[in-house]
């Protein structure tokens, strides 16, 4: 990176070599230098915050590009929807929100261009959480990659695993057995229902319904609890690799899948009551936020939002995964596209990942958790006591890894926030040749959907 | 492939069939299962156009792949298509050159690529010409270069640590 523009003028004479002394204060402009004070309470010089910080000073500088400056000061403001810059007219104000914000529930910024208190026009602004996943992928074998992918989005970590797990396995033709196919339905649906938990909470915190984030988080709870009972860890799991699962269901597991779906159900009515009818509630929900079924399909919005919009789009119906085509659930469907209907077909489909919970728990077919195939999955640990080769063969699929042919594949599973894809590529190496992540947060930002788990990978 | 290949009895097959007739320059594939078309930088938009009138009216995916070296060209444009009528997702690919990398854009046939695009210029520095606000996305404005590009190795830029300058 290079050094940003050196803000300080005039000439700082350079310290004698050696001479054990601070870095010397550079005289600026009293003005500026009252600004950082405001900032920095005197701490710190102006001339550390432009050396210091990674990104480059962190305020807006004379030296920046005109047309950038201008966006700074709200001149101009970008519009994604109309796809171009405009300057802004006389009647409007354009603020900036974020990108810490208390309603943005992920780190999200936005230029609004505000009309009293109508919003006219908003450009979202994402990054801020940017870690580079994408480019890990690439120096992690297969055995490693879905610790990282589950990574990309906390609320929903399983579908991260299985998404990754299925594109692996497609392109090595790895053949999953039954009962690990049934496990990771199970824990897929009862993660969706945990993440349209966090999701209620979240948005009832919004709309000022403040119970309603007390509610959805102890119910929730349940859930993190039976994960890190299978999983160990109540987020973050790498519990869905490629191959099957890391683990066997717990024992006692019918146990607690029967008290959560003893609990949660009857959390669920109590919401709908509290809100169906609310009248607060739909008067900050009916009407506001239409997305069109049009829209969306132009924009790639996919999941709630796009079955709120009104087609009965379901990647698990569509393109089934993992055998949950042989389960019955149905697909709700709204009609105006607004957040009312995104509530209303959020909570349905909760209602149906319970349904679909009990069926899986039903029919749980015994038999291995994980593939056969040897090349894939490590040898049972009594025989790493016993047999050489099985100790080699741990030892190299846990450092080398397993090869997957050449090849490309779009991979796609139904997260709770709409179409989780994965495009992978091999060169026939034991990591990733590239791994694509199609987020569909990333999508749905061009909407405003603030439920954002994975924008910025 | 050509047209006569695909079988005009299933959705899919229709969509496929009605795109190949209507768009004789594009070379149709199948990759485990899924139709690949592959058409020159040129001929993108026509395509995406033909595509978005036969039916496959969803935006997906756009993202960019660094092969390095390859005859076809160092990097690869990947735009996912679906048609839910037809439950059909179509790939698109578009090899492009490494010293000048340059595609026409996508947000004229599809508003939704414009993200995508920027994401793909952020990361491996391809240009979509067209594109009404080519700029970074993901990184700060001030980055120098382009780290998804293979060339850029992990760890190449150094984590400043204050703490270690401020003591005495």
């Amino acid at each position: 990176m290079s050094n940003p523009p050196d803000i300080v003028t005039g000439d700082a004479e350079a310290p004698a070599f050696g001479a054990p002394q601070a870095p010397p204060l550079a005289p600026v402009d009293e003005a500026r230098r009252r600004t950082h004070e405001l900032w920095l309470s005197g701490t710190e010089s102006p001339g550390d915050m432009g050396r210091f910080t990674s990104e480059g000073a962190q305020e807006m500088l004379a030296e920046e590009a005109p047309a950038i400056l201008a966006e700074q000061m709200g001149r101009l403001v970008g519009d994604d929807y109309t796809a171009g810059f405009a300057p802004s007219s006389g009647d409007t104000q354009i603020i900036n929100m974020g990108p810490q914000h208390p309603a943005t529930h992920g780190v999200l910024r936005l230029h609004l261009e505000l009309d009293g208190e109508t919003i006219r026009r908003a450009k979202p602004i994402i990054g801020y959480l940017h870690t580079g996943m994408e480019k890990t992928a690439e120096a992690l074998t297969y055995v490693q990659g879905a610790t990282n992918v589950t990574r990309m989005d906390y609320m929903s970590p399983f579908f991260n695993e299985l998404c990754y797990s299925l594109a692996v396995e497609r392109l090595a033709g790895i053949q999953v057995p039954p009962r690990a196919q049934a496990i990771r339905v199970l824990m897929t649906e009862l993660n969706r229902v945990a993440s349209h938990l966090l999701w209620i909470a979240t948005q009832g915190l919004d709309v000022g319904a403040l119970s309603m984030m007390l509610y959805g988080w102890r119910e929730r709870e349940l859930f993190l609890a039976f994960f890190e009972k299978t999983t160990g860890l109540r987020m973050n799991h790498d519990y869905i690799r490629p191959g099957g699962v890391a683990a066997d269901l717990p024992d006692g597991w019918e146990d607690d899948i029967a008290g959560i779906l003893a609990k949660v159900p009857a959390g669920i009515a109590d919401y709908a009551a509290l809100l169906d009818d609310n009248p607060i509630f739909k008067e900050r929900t009916v009407g506001v936020g239409v997305i069109t079924a049009d829209e969306c399909r132009a924009f790639g919005v996919t999941g709630p939002i796009l079955r709120a919009a009104g087609v009965a789009w379901d990647l698990r119906r569509a393109f089934p995964y993992s055998g949950i085509e042989q389960y019955r659930f149905d697909i709700p469907v709204g009609s105006g596209g607004d957040v009312y209907d995104r509530y209303r077909v959020r909570m349905e489909e909760m209602r149906q990942s319970l349904r679909l919970v009990e069926q899986v728990a039903a029919a749980m077919p015994s038999g291995d958790y994980r593939s056969d195939d040897l090349k894939v999955t490590p040898p049972p640990r009594a025989r790493l006591d016993q047999s050489m080769e099985a100790l080699i063969h741990h030892f190299k699929l846990f450092t080398e890894g397993f090869r997957v042919p050449p090849g490309e594949v779009y991979q796609a599973v139904e997260s709770p926030r709409g179409e989780l894809g994965m495009y992978l590529v091999s060169r026939g190496g034991a990591k990733p040749w590239r791994l694509h992540v199609r987020g569909p947060s990333f999508a749905s930002v061009h909407s405003a959907d603030p439920v954002l788990g994975d924008v910025d990978r | 492939m050509t047209g006569a290949a695909f079988d005009a009895g299933t959705p899919a097959g229709a969509v496929l069939a009605a795109l190949a007739e209507r768009f004789a320059a594009a070379q149709f594939a199948d990759s485990r299962g899924d139709p690949v078309v592959r058409v020159a930088p040129a001929d993108l938009v026509p395509l995406a156009t033909a595509a978005r009138e036969t039916g496959l009216t969803t935006f997906i995916d756009l993202c960019a792949v660094d092969y390095l070296s390859r005859p076809e060209g160092r990097f690869e444009v990947v735009v996912h298509l679906l048609s839910m009528e037809a439950r059909l997702r179509l790939r698109i690919l578009v090899a492009v050159p490494g010293d000048d990398p340059r595609v026409p854009s996508l947000t004229g046939v599809f508003p939704g690529a414009n993200f995508y695009e920027r994401e793909a210029y952020d990361l491996f520095g391809i240009r979509f010409d067209g594109h009404p606000d080519l700029t970074r996305l993901l990184l700060p404005d001030d980055w120098e270069g382009h780290p998804l590009r293979k060339d850029h190795p992990v760890g190449s830029v150094p984590v400043q640590f204050r703490a270690l300058e401020e003591e005495p």
